[in-house]
């Protein structure tokens, strides 16, 4: 293994990819979780991540990059530390999903797929994200907030303003 | 943490251990958990597609095809591996009953698999998860890891010498790898392109080995299916749609929530009563009875049966049970912008009906909405629709096209009340006034 590669992916990551590809009938099966999970921990699918998931899974990059881009949670440039996405599908939009949406970008100063100057935040509008029954709903990373409130926005922000601050300070 | 619902009127069969700790093991086992699959090893695959059979159960993700039928199509004697794949993309606008039972009941799904595993033959099961999951990949990962060291499952599952391994599979967002094809090739590394059928899947499906695909709900009711007893449970339903089934009750609803209701119960009770009727009081304009895929229903139309047959007769489907409910001060033109929207997003891009057809009527859609359509234009809309129809490789096709053709034929009026630059004469987020 390269040097480039140890220090790409964590020991547990490492550790993840090699038990994963061993459990399937076919190794590229592995492909699409292994994507996401280096994702969580790189932050994106730089070219490096790109890679080194198709040199694990014995595959060609431009074949991993072909399969990546159908997915809409992969992504190829950093989102911010703290990724907001807000439903406006219909179960959504009935209950006030749109609004949301606009304070979002109104607070934060950014629109669908913007990243905040420093990096805390960034902003997507997605579809359904199975929570229609308890609508309004958004997910930061992959937290769930349910009935939200226009006034649950400033708090929320202020929540994981506050986590960025004891997580960088750290 | 989603919160739960009850209503009088409810059955509880799947949703029976909700709010009781059950995705810890020992629970589940105080409730009565595994003796399903134990039974089901001691008597062996006749005897449970028998029970499947006699039990109408139909499945739940959307098409409502017999669950024991599907399971009989699979052939004994195979020279490749078979495999049994649970359906958890769920992604189809107002649908999250799924998110519940993994969320409360992760070991009805890992025992309902291991039972389809036996009456198929098959020593291998996928939980494929949407990846927007992942709390409940991690639940149901964990609960797998308990029955793996109960001995539930593994290389000899209850003592016995039967096989059978099960995996979680995380997806990465995306709504067509809900189609069951499609989700064999996501599963198999590769981009949520449908195959082409024939064959079929319980013939040549995963990694080429007969394959059985169903939607978590299904499988999660098996398990109760043959604690009760086929029969038993079909006595529940009604007329060739056995037992009941997760209603999710979304939109311009009192009462918001999943509630557990026998097949056929009245779409009128369902949300005048369960529900608590239309949120603040106002009237009923719409409703969409089963995901944003089915054809909207107006309020002359709701006193029907909720099972796949009289919502089919009524000239929609009860699909995923999503049951979307919608207010007078809601524009049509802009729900079904919203909607098209959805679909544009989701083709998958192979064929051109799709591919173009969704994109167009967004496009004719949105300019509608903003007050540029004219009179043509709707008859345009209705047009393309028609030729979208029946003339995709997949379903999705169709699913982009019949909920366009519902709202235009049902509503042309407030289509027409967008004409002529006039701006849009509902309000543009109808609930701003409300609470
Ligand atoms: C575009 C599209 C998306 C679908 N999404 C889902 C889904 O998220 N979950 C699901 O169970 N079935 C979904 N289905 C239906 C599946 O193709 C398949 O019929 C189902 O999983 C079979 O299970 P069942 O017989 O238990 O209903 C979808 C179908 C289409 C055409
Ligand atoms: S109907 Fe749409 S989603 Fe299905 S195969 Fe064709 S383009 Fe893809
Ligand atoms: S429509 Fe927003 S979560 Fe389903």
């Amino acid at each position: 293994m390269s040097a480039e590669a140890m220090t790409l992916f964590s020991p547990e990551l490492a550790a993840r990819f090699d038990a994963l590809v061993e459990r399937y009938p076919v190794r590229r099966s592995a492909l699409i979780p292994m994507l996401l999970y280096a994702q969580d921990e790189v932050g994106y699918l730089s070219d490096a991540v790109i890679d080194e998931v198709a040199r694990r899974i014995g595959i060609t990059p431009l074949d991993v990059r072909n399969v990546a881009t159908y997915y809409s949670m992969l992504r190829f440039v950093p989102a911010g530390r703290y990724n907001i996405q807000v439903c406006t599908n219909i179960s959504c939009m009935l209950r006030g999903g749109y609004r949301i949406f606009e304070q979002f970008q109104e607070r934060l100063g950014i629109g669908h797929k913007g990243v905040t100057a420093d990096g805390v935040f960034s902003l997507e509008e997605v579809e359904c994200i199975g929570a229609c029954c308890w609508a309004p709903a958004i997910q930061v990373n992959y937290d769930f907030h349910d009935e939200l409130t226009e006034e649950q926005v400033d708090a929320i922000l202020d929540e994981y303003r506050s986590r960025s601050q004891k997580a960088g300070s750290r | 943490m989603p919160r739960l619902v009850s209503h009088p009127d409810e059955v509880k069969i799947v949703t029976r251990r909700f709010g009781m700790g059950a995705s810890k093991i020992d629970r589940y086992l105080e409730l009565d958990g595994y003796a399903s699959a134990r039974k089901a090893l001691a008597e062996g695959s006749d005897w449970i597609i028998n029970e499947m059979k006699a039990s109408g159960l139909r499945g739940r993700g959307g098409a409502g095809f017999p669950t024991g039928m599907k399971w009989s199509f699979v052939p004994k004697q195979s020279a490749k591996p078979k495999y049994v794949l649970v359906n958890g993309d769920e992604s189809e606008p107002g649908t999250c009953k799924d998110h519940l039972i993994f969320l409360h009941d992760p070991h009805a799904v890992i025992e309902g698999t291991i039972i389809a595993g036996l009456a198929i033959g098959a020593k291998m099961g996928f939980i494929y998860l949407r990846g927007e999951y992942r709390y409940l990949i991690e639940n149901v990962e964990r609960a797998v890891a308990e029955a793996y060291e109960r001995g539930f499952l593994g290389r000899n599952i209850f003592g016995s010498e039967t096989e059978f391994q099960v995996i979680v599979q995380s997806g990465a967002g995306a709504y067509e790898v809900g189609e069951e094809s499609a989700l064999m090739e996501s599963l198999e590394g590769k981009r949520g392109v449908p195959r082409i059928k024939p064959p079929f899947p319980a013939v040549v499906g995963l990694y080429g080995g007969p394959t059985v695909i169903n939607n978590a709900e299904t499988i999660a009711t098996v398990p109760h299916v043959l604690a009760m007893g086929g029969a038993a449970y079909a006595a529940v339903g009604s007329e060739r749609n056995g037992g009941t089934r997760l209603f999710g009750l979304s939109g311009h609803i009192a009462r918001p929530g999943v509630y557990e209701l026998p097949m056929g119960y009245s779409l009128r009770k369902m949300i005048y009563e369960v529900g608590g009727g239309v949120r603040g009081g106002r009237k009923l304009k719409a409703v969409v009875p089963g995901g944003s895929s089915t054809p909207v229903l107006l309020p002359e139309e709701i006193d029907i049966g909720m099972d796949f047959d009289q919502v089919g007769k009524a000239g929609s489907m009860l699909g995923s049970g999503g049951v979307v409910v919608i207010d007078d001060q809601t524009c049509m033109v802009e729900f079904a912008l919203r909607t098209i929207k959805f679909y544009q997003h989701e083709s998958c891009g192979w064929c051109i009906p799709c591919r173009e057809g969704t994109d167009w009527l967004k496009k004719s859609l949105t300019r509608f909405h903003a007050g540029f359509g004219t009179e043509k234009d709707i008859d345009n809309i209705q047009y393309l629709a028609e030729n979208m129809m029946g003339r995709t490789f997949c379903p999705l096709g169709d699913a982009a096209a019949m909920p366009t053709l519902g709202f235009v034929k049902k509503f042309r009026k407030e289509f027409e009340d967008h004409l002529h630059g006039k701006p849009c004469p509902y309000a543009h987020h109808p609930e701003v006034e409300l609470v």
